[in-house]
């Protein structure tokens, strides 16, 4: 069959004619039409499929996996459902220790820190809460973020600031994202904000700065593991000098903490400066003009006008990094081993170790836990603070 | 001049410049000391680590290449194939999530999409069923066929008159991008399962499938201002002259937004390169990547220095290449995308 004789060719035709008009059902024409009517299906799902087979249903599956046991059999798999059982462990279980550390003595500096706190903490929400119109519902919310909150910081301060107290990777996790997050914002903004100024290089440090952030975590572990090793390292002389020759940071707890700090803050500090560098460049000039000729001086030009025009930015990208910190895994993984003890452990480190011993129930009951505190301190943190500072505008 | 100078709100007064200087000075040795760090060790022999620090080449110890003989002769291939795989499975992946991404995020600028949310519910259900199904042993090709014919059915007959709440395209981009919030290790175990039970543990492809997934957030988040600056006009011009839609996707919007999709490559290809946590899951040996083979080194020995430093800046040489290129495109990019929430 190898093309048609082209003396049939009129008689179809005839045919053709003869015949009440119907289109061929598969023809290459009405095909091409047809894909291009369905074009706004065909473009998004791939991506729809992609994200519900790899993100959605491992989600769920996850969530059934943290509700029972796991058992390796020969050629597979056995699952029971067990209820609550693998976050009971977390919370009061085998596994309390680890998740949630072990609670110390309160003594007055505890107190102190816990008042002091807690005391801001509330003062900030009630005003929060009576800057618009009151409702129902956001006296709900912020309730429970007060409860949450207190308890949070009860936890913390039982298992930080006392003797005898150790924090679980779910406090040690709070320690990584609120401090690292606070830290790489203040460091980024005062970067962004000298960088930002009419000084001759300023393209060199802008391209210098931001170098950390697209180096591989891993190798950034090794390096700082490298740095400040007290025998070996660039600073042992200074060690030395100061007498802690014989002293090794990975054998004390908040040495080890403060070391995947800095290596989490030289890595992530240049996200914060390039976006916010970004924001104060295309900040208007007029109202700083217009505020020097009223005589204002730098600070309160700073306070007063930069820092409500770049507000929205600033507060997005920390809620950004919020999320990305939560996340934490490879420097404490590679630049301490979680070490000593499961002191610098994260929350997805701790999942990690469960999953590698086969206890595959109570790691995805951690990385629910965690899934939980992202998205309750996601929320709260749009609810109260990002949508507060994206409407003054 | 000087007094235009002078009240000129962005430049220094001289004593604020040198401050501004010193503290710029600072961040630079910060940021650049470890990397030196990094090179000068690379070049040392095993004494020049153990006897305490070595500041500066040909004068307090003599380079020397040995390391870099190590890694790249001795070891050979043992070093060879994990920089492969990362560079084939940092591509193909990135090549991927562009093409979906570019994709999804121009249907999401150009149509309107009305998805009532019962059909998505009623989607994900049958998705469920076909997931029981493989579970109680059904080959995998039919539960999948059966679920996405039941679909189409659904689709086709009953739904249409269901109301209910609909879903539209802020929806639709909204919940693409909150993926990224998700932590990977809530995923990770049952996608771990998967490719265990497809028998992909420890391949490229099993790798290639999860870092789509895991990047398409992003690239979403960043495509979307590029497509939104391209002139309707263009698109209609094009319409009218007899293109369709692919063709106008093709030949019009994908060049124009040629730097946008650069860029967005780019920003891809290094988040994959450097992926630590789900190749730590899903592979071992054979897919084995720089950061599973860097991370690996501590294990026997002690950690090796210099064999080590040759190993990072192996594998960092080529993003801090892409740093230095991609400077301005990161800016602007990482602010639209903050902006826009």
């Amino acid at each position: 069959m190898r093309g048609i004789p082209p003396v049939t060719t009129p008689q179809r035709r005839g045919d053709a004619v003869a015949a009440p008009v119907r289109r061929i059902p598969w023809s290459r024409e009405t095909l091409v039409s047809w894909a291009d009517r369905q074009a706004g299906a065909v473009l998004v799902l791939p991506a729809v499929l992609v994200i519900l087979v790899l993100s959605i249903f491992p989600l769920l599956f996850s969530l059934y996996l943290s509700l029972s046991r796991f058992q390796p059999v020969s050629g597979g798999f056995r699952i029971h459902y067990v209820g609550l059982l693998n976050y009971r462990k977390l919370l009061l279980g085998s596994e309390r220790e680890h998740f949630l550390g072990r609670l110390g003595e309160l003594g007055l500096g505890g107190w102190l820190a816990f008042v002091v706190l807690a005391a801001i903490g509330l003062v900030l929400l009630w005003r929060s809460l009576r800057a618009s119109p009151l409702s129902i519902s956001r006296i709900a919310g912020h309730t429970v973020v007060a409860v949450a909150g207190l308890l949070a910081l009860w936890l913390a301060v039982r298992t930080i600031v006392t003797s005898g107290g150790r924090p679980g990777t779910l406090v040690v996790t709070w320690v990584y994202v609120f401090g690292g997050v606070a830290l790489q914002f203040l460091v980024g903004l005062l970067l962004a904000s000298l960088c930002a100024q009419q000084l001759p290089g300023r393209r060199f440090f802008r391209v210098v700065f931001l170098l950390p952030m697209m180096i591989t975590p891993v190798g950034v572990a090794y390096t700082f593991r490298m740095l400040t090793d007290t025998g070996k390292g660039p600073f042992a002389p200074i060690a030395n000098w100061l007498g802690y020759a014989n002293v090794s940071w990975v054998n004390d707890p908040w040495g080890a903490r403060i070391a995947v700090m800095i290596g989490d803050l030289w890595q992530w500090t240049p996200f914060m400066f390039i976006v916010l560098l970004a924001a104060l460049e295309s900040q208007s000039p007029e109202p700083i003009e217009a505020a020097i000729v009223d005589g204002a001086n730098r600070w309160q030009i700073f306070w007063h006008i930069t820092l409500p025009q770049i507000g929205p930015v600033a507060s997005t990208v920390i809620l950004i990094r919020l999320i990305e910190a939560f996340k934490i895994f490879d420097m404490p993984n590679v630049l301490t081993g979680g070490g000593p003890g499961t002191a610098t452990e994260s929350l997805t480190l701790h999942a990690y170790v469960l999953w590698r011993s086969l206890d595959y129930g109570t790691s995805a009951a951690v990385a629910y836990s965690l899934l939980f505190v992202v998205t309750f301190v996601g929320i709260a943190y749009v609810r109260l603070v990002h949508r507060r500072l994206t409407e003054a505008l | 001049m000087a007094l235009r100078w002078r009240t000129s709100p962005t430049s220094p007064s001289p004593l604020g410049a040198i401050i501004s200087y010193l503290i710029l000075g600072f961040w630079t040795f910060v940021v650049l000391f470890p990397l030196y760090w990094l090179v000068i060790t690379a070049f040392k022999l095993p004494v020049h680590v153990n006897e305490g620090p070595t500041y500066i080449p040909f004068v307090d110890f003599q380079p020397s290449l040995h390391a870099w003989r190590y890694i790249l002769v001795d070891l050979g291939n043992d070093t060879l194939r994990p920089y492969l795989n990362t560079v084939v499975v940092g591509v193909t992946s990135s090549i991927l999530t562009l093409m979906f991404g570019a994709a999804a995020t121009y249907g999401l600028s150009r149509f309107t999409y009305r998805v009532r949310l019962a059909t998505a519910l009623v989607f994900l259900g049958f998705a469920v069923l076909a997931a029981v199904g493989i579970q109680l042993g059904l080959p995998w090709q039919l539960a999948v066929a059966g679920g996405l014919g039941a679909f189409a059915l659904a689709r086709a007959a009953a739904l249409r008159r269901v109301g209910g709440p609909r879903l539209g395209n802020a929806d639709i981009a909204f919940w693409m991008i909150s993926q990224r919030m998700l932590p990977p290790v809530a995923i990770v175990i049952p996608i771990y399962i998967l490719f265990q039970r497809l028998g992909m543990l420890d391949t490229r492809t099993a790798l290639v499938v999860a870092y789509v997934a895991a990047n398409l957030p992003i690239a979403v988040w960043l495509l979307r201002d590029y497509f939104r600056t391209i002139p309707l006009e263009l698109e209609e011009s094009a319409a009218i002259d007899g293109a369709n839609r692919y063709q106008i996707l093709w030949r019009i919007v994908l060049p124009l937004s040629l730097p946008g999709l650069v860029a967005t490559f780019l920003f891809i290809f290094v988040l994959a390169w450097n992926e630590y946590l789900l190749a730590l899951f899903l592979s071992s040996a054979k897919a084995q990547t720089m950061p599973l083979l860097v991370a690996a080194q501590n294990a026997t020995r002690g950690p090796q220095w210099w064999y080590m430093s040759v190993l990072i800046l192996l594998m960092i040489g080529p993003v801090i290449a892409l740093a230095i290129v991609l400077e301005r495109y990161i800016a602007r990019g990482l602010l639209l995308g903050a902006v826009r929430g």
